[in-house]
C-alpha cells in the first residue's frame, strides 16, 4: 500500500486504510462484546435474565454515530476517486484496443505495440476501445480500472511514478481466455521511452490488401492463426480446399471446405463443428460479417496455402 | 377442510391422509408445511450439484494453468454453480421453506391465503429448475456467460444462453407468486389481536421480502426477455452492433439483482430475529427498529443497483448518487445487529446448535457487509471491483449470511417440523468444521482480490497462487462439515429422540402447538394479547 506507482495510489489507499480501520474497528469490537456476552451471561450461571427496557435515546445513539461514520466513508471515497475522471488536457494521447482476447496498444502516428510503454511522471490518457464485447482495463498497481465498452467512448489517465512492469487484467469477462487477456505495462525513462517508440514501426496500410483488412477487422485471427499453429479453433494454413472431419449433429462426416463451407461456418459455426473442437466457443457473425467481407475472407483464405 | 365445533383428533401433518396416497399426497399437497419441504428437499439437492461444482472449481483454481478442465468447461462451470446457487437455492431458500412452513403459523393462520397457487408455485419452481439444468446437456454446450448474463457477449455466444434465461424467467414467475401469497396472508389472516405490531420478526422480514419479490422480479424478468428476442430476432436492445446499449443491459439487470440480495439477506435477519430472544430468554431489543429497519433496507434497497456500475462508463453524478445511497443502507443493517447484541445483554444464554449459527452469522455478516463499505466507497471500489474481494464479499454475505441463517433455521425448526431431536454433539462438531472451512475458502480471496486476482479467471499468475491453495483446501474442509450436519440432521429427524413442542421454551405460537403440527396447525383461533417475545 502507499506506493508512488501512479497518482492515484495516495487517495485510494488512504480511503481504503480508513474503512478497514473502522470496519477492523467494529468486527473487533462487537465480536468480543459478543464473546463476552456468551461467557457472563451463561445458562449454566443459573442466573435469570433481566428484562430491559428500551430507551430511545440508545436506538438514536447507533442510528446517528453510524451515520455520520458512513457519510464520511462515503466522502473520503469520492474524494479519492474524482481526480479520476479529470485528465489533464495536455496528456499525452494513446488508445487501448481489447479485442477478445489481446490488447493492443496504438500510439499517435498510427503505430501499434503488445506492450503499453510510457514514459515515468507524465499524464497519459487511454482512451479504451472495445470492437467485440465488453472488457474491463485494470491494473491494481495504479489503482485504475475502467470497463471497455463497444462503440460507448470511456476513457482512464493517469501519471505513471515509479519504473518498472505492471500487470494489466482484463477484468469483465469476455469469453473463452478471458483469463489470459493479459498485457504489461512498461514504465521507463523518458528518454528511453523516446528511443522505444522511434523503433515502433508505423502500422502498414494495408490498402492493397482488403482481404487480410476484412480477416483482421473481423476478429478471425484472434482464435485462427495464419501458421498453422492451432489456437482456439483450426488455423487458416492451408485449410481452403482441405478434406475435414466435422460433427453434425453429433453425426461424424467429411467435408470439403470450400466457399460455400466457409459461408456456414461464419454464419451457423455450431452445425458443423471440426474435430477436436469445442461446441458453442465461436459465435454466429450473421449480420457482423457482410457479404463483401464475407467474398474477401473468402478469398483470402484461398491465397493462404 | 374440517369445520365443525367438536374437537379433532390430533394427527401430525406428516400423517395426515388426504384425498391422495404415497408421493402424490405430496406433490398434489396444498398445506403450506408440505409444501415447504418439498421446496426443502428440491433446494437441497440443486444446494448440492452446486457445491459439486464448487469444488471443481476449486480443484482447477488449486494450481495455475489447466488442471483438471479446459477454460470453456471452467466458464460453464462458474456460470451454472451461479445460476443455481442464485436462483434455485438462495432466492427461494429461506422464504419458499421456513416462511411456508412457519409464517402461517407465527400469525396464527391455518395456511397461506391461497394455497393451491402456493402449490402452483411449488411446480413452476421444478419446471424452472429443470429446464435450468437441462441447459447444461444440450449439443451447444452449457451457457459460459456468467450468471449475470452480460450484454453482448451473452446475445451473440454459441452456447445454450436462452434455455439458460428462460429458466430464470420461469423460476421469477415462483418468486413473484410467493411473494403475493405472503403479502395477502399477512394482510388477511393475522389471528385476531396480532397487529403488524404484534407480528414476531421472522414475518416482518418476510413482508419486506414478499414486496421486493413482488415488484422487482418483473423488471429481471421482461429483461430476460429482451435477450431472448435479440438473440432470436435480432432485435437491437443491448448489443452495439445493432444499435443496442450494452449498458441499458447493466441496469435493467442489476435493477432486479441488487434488491435479490435483500430477498436472500431479509429472511436470514428475521431468523436470527427470532433466534437471539428464545436463547437468551429474553423479550428482544428494540422490537420496532428491528421490525421497520426491514422496510428500510427494502426500501433504499431499490435505489443502489449502480454501485455495482461504478467502472462501467456511468456518468459521475451517478457514481456519486448510487455511492451515498450505498452507503445510508449499511445503517439499518447496523441497527440490526446493535439490537441484537443488546438483546443479549443480561439474558440467560444458551449455547445450543441454532443460537451458535446464528452467533457465526453476525460475525460472518459483519466481515460481509463491512467490506461492502469497501466496494460501495468509489475509490476503493476502482481497486476491488470484479476481483476475488467481490467473490468473498457476496460468499460472506449470501453464504455466511443466507446459508448460516438456512442452517440456524433448521436447527432451530427441525425438532417442530419432524417432531425428533438431532444431536448435539455432533452438530456443534459439524458446525465447527463448516466454520472453520468457510473462513478458509474465503478468506484468502479478499486479499487475493486486493492484490488483483480477477474473478472468473480460469487461469492466474504465479503470485496468487499460496492464497488459491488455501482457498481450495478451505472448500473440502467446508464440504466435509456440510456432509457431516446433514447427515447428523436427517438422522435426527428419522430416528432422534421425540422432542417436546417447545423444547428451547420459546415464546413465539410455533411453539405452543404440538410437535409435528395438525395439518390445520391450530385446533383452536389463538387470540394475540402482547408482543411475541414476552418472557416476563
Amino acid at each position: 500500500m502507499f506506493t508512488n506507482a501512479s497518482n492515484f495510489v495516495q487517495g485510494v489507499d488512504f480511503a481504503f486504510a480508513v474503512i478497514l480501520g473502522i470496519s477492523i474497528f467494529f468486527l473487533v469490537t462487537l465480536t468480543a462484546t459478543m464473546i463476552y456476552f456468551v461467557i457472563k451471561y451463561n445458562r449454566n450461571k443459573k442466573v435469570k435474565a433481566v428484562q430491559i427496557k428500551e430507551h430511545t435515546w440508545v436506538e438514536v445513539t447507533w442510528i446517528v454515530i453510524p451515520l455520520i461514520l458512513v457519510l464520511y466513508m462515503f466522502y473520503i471515497g469520492w474524494e479519492g476517486f474524482i481526480p479520476m475522471r479529470q485528465a489533464p488536457k495536455d496528456a499525452m494521447h494513446v488508445k487501448a484496443i481489447g479485442k477478445m482476447w489481446k490488447w493492443t496498444f496504438e500510439y499517435e502516428g498510427n503505430k501499434q505495440a503488445d506492450t503499453l510503454v510510457l514514459p515515468i511522471g507524465k499524464a497519459v490518457k487511454i482512451d479504451l476501445v472495445s470492437t467485440d464485447v465488453l472488457h474491463g482495463f485494470s491494473v491494481p498497481a495504479f489503482r485504475i480500472k475502467e470497463d471497455v465498452v463497444p462503440v460507448k467512448k470511456n476513457y482512464t489517465w493517469f501519471i505513471p511514478g515509479e519504473l518498472g512492469d505492471f500487470d494489466l487484467f482484463c477484468t469483465v469477462y469476455c469469453g473463452l481466455n478471458h483469463s489470459s487477456m493479459l498485457a504489461t505495462i512498461r514504465v521507463v525513462s523518458e528518454e528511453d521511452f523516446q528511443k522505444w517508440i522511434a523503433k515502433v514501426p508505423v502500422k502498414k496500410a494495408e490498402a492493397n490488401n482488403l482481404a487480410f483488412q476484412a480477416v483482421e477487422k473481423n476478429g478471425c485471427l484472434a482464435c485462427h492463426s495464419m501458421n498453422g499453429t492451432k489456437l482456439v479453433g483450426p488455423t487458416f494454413k492451408g485449410l481452403y480446399g482441405s478434406k475435414s472431419n466435422v460433427l453434425t449433429n453429433g453425426a461424424a462426416r467429411q467435408v470439403t471446405v470450400d466457399d460455400a463451407y466457409i459461408e456456414k461456418s461464419i454464419y451457423e459455426p455450431n452445425a458443423d463443428v471440426a474435430n477436436g473442437y469445442p461446441q458453442g466457443v465461436m459465435k454466429s457473425y450473421k449480420g457482423i460479417v457482410q457479404q463483401k467481407d464475407l467474398k474477401l475472407i473468402q478469398e483470402y483464405l484461398k491465397s493462404l496455402k | 377442510m374440517s369445520s365443525g365445533t367438536e374437537k379433532v383428533e390430533y394427527v401430525s401433518y406428516l400423517d395426515h391422509q388426504g384425498k391422495y396416497k404415497g408421493i402424490l399426497g405430496w406433490i398434489f399437497a396444498t398445506d403450506h408445511k408440505r409444501i415447504a419441504l418439498l421446496y426443502m428437499y428440491s433446494i437441497a439437492a440443486f444446494f448440492f450439484v452446486g457445491v459439486i461444482l464448487g469444488l471443481l472449481m476449486k480443484i482447477e483454481l488449486a494450481a495455475p494453468g489447466q488442471t483438471i478442465m479446459k477454460p470453456q468447461t471452467y466458464n460453464g462451470i462458474f456460470t451454472v454453480h451461479g445460476v443455481i446457487m442464485i436462483f434455485m437455492v438462495v432466492i427461494p431458500g429461506l422464504s419458499a421453506v421456513f416462511g411456508n412452513f412457519f409464517l402461517p403459523i407465527l400469525i396464527g393462520a391455518k395456511d397461506v391465503s391461497f394455497p393451491k397457487l402456493n402449490r402452483f408455485s411449488w411446480w413452476i419452481f421444478i419446471v424452472g429448475s429443470i429446464m435450468a439444468v437441462a441447459s447444461q446437456f444440450l449439443r451447444s454446450g452449457p451457457p459460459d456467460t456468467g450468471w449475470t448474463f452480460y450484454a453482448p457477449y451473452s446475445t451473440t455466444t454459441g452456447t445454450s444462453v436462452i434455455l439458460a434465461t428462460s429458466a430464470a424467467f420461469v423460476l421469477g414467475f415462483s418468486s413473484i407468486l410467493t411473494g403475493l401469497n405472503f403479502i395477502v396472508t399477512i394482510h388477511q389472516l393475522r389471528a385476531p389481536g396480532m397487529k403488524f405490531f404484534n407480528m414476531p420478526l421472522f414475518p416482518w422480514a418476510l413482508y419486506a421480502t414478499a414486496w421486493i419479490q413482488l415488484l422487482a422480479t418483473p423488471i429481471v424478468g421482461i429483461t430476460l426477455v429482451m435477450l431472448i428476442a435479440e438473440r432470436l430476432f435480432g432485435i437491437g436492445f443491448f448489443d452495439p452492433n445493432l444499435g443496442g446499449d450494452p449498458l441499458l443491459y447493466q441496469h435493467l439487470f442489476w435493477i432486479y439483482s441488487h434488491p435479490a440480495v435483500y430477498v436472500m439477506i431479509l429472511p436470514a435477519m428475521g431468523v436470527i430475529s427470532e433466534i437471539i430472544p428464545t436463547f437468551t430468554q429474553r423479550k428482544i431489543y428494540g422490537y420496532k427498529a428491528i421490525a421497520l429497519s426491514s422496510l428500510a433496507i427494502a426500501g433504499v434497497g431499490f435505489l443502489v443497483w449502480g454501485h455495482h456500475m461504478y467502472t462501467s462508463g456511468m456518468s459521475e453524478q451517478a457514481r456519486w448518487f448510487f455511492s451515498l445511497l450505498t452507503f445510508v443502507v449499511a445503517v439499518p443493517s447496523a441497527i440490526k445487529v446493535f439490537n441484537w447484541l443488546a438483546t443479549m445483554y443480561k439474558g440467560s444464554i444458551d449455547l445450543k446448535p441454532p443460537f451458535l449459527y446464528a452467533l457465526s452469522f453476525i460475525f460472518l455478516f459483519i466481515i460481509g457487509g463491512t467490506t461492502g463499505l469497501l466496494l460501495g466507497s468509489v475509490a476503493t471500489n476502482i481497486q476491488v471491483h470484479d476481483t476475488a474481494f467481490v467473490v468473498a464479499h457476496f460468499h460472506y454475505i449470501i453464504f455466511g449470511g443466507m446459508g448460516f441463517a438456512f442452517f440456524a433455521a433448521i436447527h432451530y425448526w427441525s425438532p417442530k417440523i419432524y417432531g425428533r431431536m438431532y444431536d448435539f454433539k455432533r452438530a456443534n462438531i459439524a458446525w465447527g468444521i463448516i466454520f472453520v472451512g468457510f473462513n478458509m475458502l474465503y478468506f484468502p480471496q479478499f486479499i487475493l482480490g486486493f492484490q488483483g486476482m480477477p474473478r472468473r479467471y480460469f487461469d492466474y499468475l504465479p503470485q496468487f497462487q499460496g492464497g488459491q491453495l488455501v482457498s481450495s483446501i478451505g472448500g473440502f474442509i467446508l464440504a466435509t462439515g456440510l456432509f457431516l450436519m446433514v447427515r447428523n440432521l436427517v438422522l435426527g429427524a428419522r430416528k432422534g429422540e421425540i422432542a417436546p413442542a417447545n423444547p428451547w421454551n420459546g415464546s413465539t405460537l410455533e411453539w405452543q402447538i404440538p410437535s409435528p403440527p395438525s395439518l390445520e396447525n391450530f385446533d383452536e383461533e389463538p387470540v394475540i394479547k402482547q408482543n411475541p417475545y414476552d418472557y416476563e
